[in-house]
């Protein structure tokens, strides 16, 4: 173990703060909390500020330099200490959306050199926004199932099918998509990763409205969608090994330990300026109780990181410890919402644009996204069978015939 | 950054898990905790000849000189093994106090006969650490203590003390001390054992130094606690993944029931980022000393949380041979319920950490 600072990374640090001193004024005025709630009235100042933290290696600091990353080796404890001062600073960090977050990743691993010469660099920069094409009405947990079709014609693809939940197609420029193109083999082998463009004629985005009021998902239709087969990425019928890495990224995203930490501090700070009957509620030792019990799980969370982090980097494989973190990580954050409602009572659900409103009703829309978040990705249910099956080595559950 | 063992860390763990295979079968822990010894001298001297009993001891005083983290990852194996020997107060507690509080007479006279085995030493610390239960409290006056101590860790076959008095002082004292009584209290966990010290104008030897030493040293036991407990935790859930892989209910092994493979993914969740905690607690001690008592803090509260899920829920998987003495399942289970119990219940601890904190006064 050895957590300390050293000479360079006390100098990196500094060298942070300055850039955000010298840059803050260029950042998207609204923190990440509020974010969420208008999502992509941004869109320019995002892209701005998103190109200015690549060129300066604060995001997508790993990725080669061929591709347009900053091309640093990894270093666990800068890239805390970029967390950390952006965090201080109450400035956004670089975008963590799902082209950044999981395909990229998934493109170094499996994309062909084309392909990645040609979709990383504008993707890091946020140039092009990114949606991914997974589930369909009846392939949910049971993604492998999925029935949107591939038909072989001449050098392309003719696509027919529809999706749903697709997060952010009402804005992407590109989808990630998976469609079955092999009919004759086993499920899990006749699938294949395919990205295009979504102004491709035949794709149709309807947007649905979600229970937090506004629209962040999506079904998408495909009728006749003509795509190159040059477009598939990892090859013909080798999507669900894609498709597995993608997700593992996604998991690692929604168990991101700082947007924990980010709620927690800001749960703390209720708990210092909400009062009830003339008291702080940090009075009350029950609501201080249930702030601590989650403090500590907050703590345990980003220590864990750390720990899974410094295991990779020293060649371990991914196990049981990476496959716990978006059950927990999810599920903390609803708790941590959950805990900012109550301990507002009355004036947490006041909603939409009432007075008395705190943080633009950010606590409630929260508190409902962060249980899709439960749900997405991989359920709550699901991520407990992979725990079990692929991390105990349990026995996985007899298939019924014709599954 | 390195967020992991050391390989000579590595090696301590590996050298115990192998002893400790070997030494600490069912079978000798069932037949130390039924004769009531909470101690078994043979696993105790072959520990002692691992260096168990002075890892926290300076070299100079014939100890390995090492770290409160070398400590946590034995504790782990201790835990695991639900080993009938004195650890938290012989091996780290009172060594600690000795240590950091003592003068350099104190430390001749207890620390070399500490690190080689042969001066086995209580902590009497509970009252500074939980709160004082009935009209328990020790005053020091003239050099000598008046009162009670409860629930003083290993104080069976202790040949002295560590005594914390109700002003958070600390004192050394002599198991034959005059005006010194000890009973011994029974309670679910027969693997280690729990006196009470009855103090009547008995001679004591203070330790230089008093509150910052005391808080260290219960800081330190709350972290070690915290690791048996992540231990013993770890073994439970394995015997239940086990359990569940062999029996058959249905025509088929009831592991293959979602209902009962999720009990064992939630174990599995839970405990995870556990090992986490324990060990930046234990750096923290010397390392990030600022935030030593928030991380132990931390993690003897939550540790002591997911024990508790751990406990019920491995033995529910085992359905009715959980509940036997058979299995032998309840030593551990036992074992979880007494770490939780000890130096601050998680309540407690959560208060303290709130004050640490500057959240309440």
């Amino acid at each position: 173990m050895d957590l300390q600072d050293r000479a360079e990374h006390k100098a990196f640090r500094e060298e942070v703060r300055q850039f955000l001193k010298e840059n803050k004024h260029l950042a998207p005025g609204e923190s990440a909390f509020s974010f969420r709630m208008r999502p992509r009235n941004l869109a320019g100042e995002v892209r701005t500020w998103q190109g200015l933290l690549v060129d300066h290696g604060y995001t997508s600091r790993t990725i080669p330099k061929a591709y347009g990353g900053f091309g640093a080796e990894p270093d666990i404890l800068k890239s805390r200490i970029i967390a950390d001062e952006f965090f201080a600073a109450n400035v956004i960090q670089g975008l963590g959306n799902q082209g950044i977050s999981m395909l990229v990743p998934t493109l170094l691993e499996h994309g062909t050199e084309e392909q990645k010469q040609r979709y990383i660099r504008p993707t890091i920069r946020s140039e092009i926004v990114w949606c991914q094409g997974y589930s369909e009405p009846n392939a949910g947990s049971d993604l492998a199932s999925l029935q949107t079709s591939g038909v072989e014609d001449g050098d392309d693809f003719i696509i027919n099918g529809q999706k749903i939940w697709t997060s952010g197609a009402h804005i992407a420029d590109m989808i990630f998509c998976l469609v079955r193109t092999e009919p004759d083999a086993p499920k899990h082998e006749g699938i294949s990763y395919i990205v295009f463009p979504m102004d491709t004629p035949g794709i149709e985005v309807r947007p649905l409205q979600t229970m937090t009021g506004t629209p962040s998902f999506n079904e998408v239709f495909f009728t006749d969608v003509r795509v190159p087969q040059a477009n598939v990425v990892g090859g013909r019928g080798n999507g669900w090994v894609v498709a597995n890495s993608t997700l593992k990224h996604e998991r690692g995203l929604l168990g991101d330990a700082n947007r924990s930490l980010d709620s927690l501090l800001r749960v703390g700070k209720l708990l210092q300026n909400e009062s009830l009957d003339g008291h702080p509620l940090m009075e009350n030792p029950l609501f201080r109780d249930r702030f601590i019990r989650l403090q500590a799980r907050v703590q345990a969370m980003r220590l864990h990181e750390m720990r899974m982090i410094t295991d990779a980097g020293k060649g371990k494989g991914r196990g049981l410890g990476d496959m716990v973190v978006k059950l927990l990580g999810c599920e903390l954050n609803h708790q941590l919402d959950g805990l900012g409602i109550d301990i507002l009572g009355e004036i947490g659900v006041l909603y939409d644009e009432s007075p008395m409103l705190r943080d633009g009703g950010a606590w409630q829309a929260n508190f409902m996204f962060d249980l899709g978040l439960i749900i997405g990705g991989g359920t709550a249910q699901i991520q407990k069978n992979i725990i079990s099956e692929r991390g105990l080595g349990m026995p996985r559950e007899p298939k019924v015939a014709g599954a | 950054m390195d967020f992991g063992l050391s390989e000579e860390q590595e090696l301590i763990r590996d050298s115990f898990q192998g002893s400790l295979s070997r030494l600490a079968e069912l079978d000798t822990v069932r037949r130390t905790a039924e004769a009531g010894a909470a101690l078994d001298e043979d696993i105790w001297a072959e520990l002692c000849g691992l260096g168990m009993a002075g890892l926290l001891i300076g070299e100079d005083y014939g100890g390995a000189g090492l770290g409160l983290l070398e400590a946590a990852v034995v504790a782990e194996e201790l835990g695991r093994r639900v080993v009938p020997v004195p650890f938290v107060a012989s091996a780290v507690m009172a060594p600690l106090a000795i240590r950091l509080g003592g003068d350099e007479d104190q430390c001749r006279a207890w620390l070399p006969a500490m690190a080689d085995g042969s001066l086995r030493v209580g902590v009497a610390v509970s009252e500074s650490a939980a709160g004082a239960r009935e009209d328990a409290g020790v005053t020091a006056e003239n050099g000598v203590l008046s009162g009670r101590a409860l629930f003083v860790l290993d104080g069976v076959g202790a040949e002295g003390f560590v005594v914390a008095d109700n002003a958070g002082g600390l004192h050394l004292v002599r198991a034959d001390a005059a005006g010194l009584d000890r009973v011994g209290l029974k309670t679910i966990d027969r693997t280690r054992a729990v006196s009470e010290l009855r103090f009547e104008n008995t001679p004591a030897d203070p330790l230089r130094q008093g509150e910052g030493v005391l808080r260290s040293v219960i800081d330190a036991g709350r972290v070690i606690l915290a690791a048996d407990s992540l231990g013993a935790g770890e073994e439970m859930l394995r015997q239940a993944v086990d359990y569940a892989g062999e029996r058959k209910q249905f025509g088929r092994a009831i592991g293959s029931f979602q209902a009962v493979k999720h009990m064992c993914a939630e174990m599995a969740s839970e405990l995870q980022p556990c090992r986490a905690l324990v060990w930046y607690g234990a750096y923290a001690m010397e390392h990030e000393p600022a935030q030593f008592s928030l991380a132990a803090a931390f993690a003897k509260s939550h540790v002591d949380e997911v024990g508790r899920f751990v406990a019920r829920t491995a033995t529910e998987v085992h359905g009715g041979m959980g509940f036997t003495d058979l299995m032998g399942l309840h030593y551990w289970f036992k074992r979880l319920g007494v770490n939780r119990a000890y130096l601050g219940s998680p309540e407690r601890v959560r208060d303290e950490a709130a004050r640490l904190q500057g959240f309440a006064a």
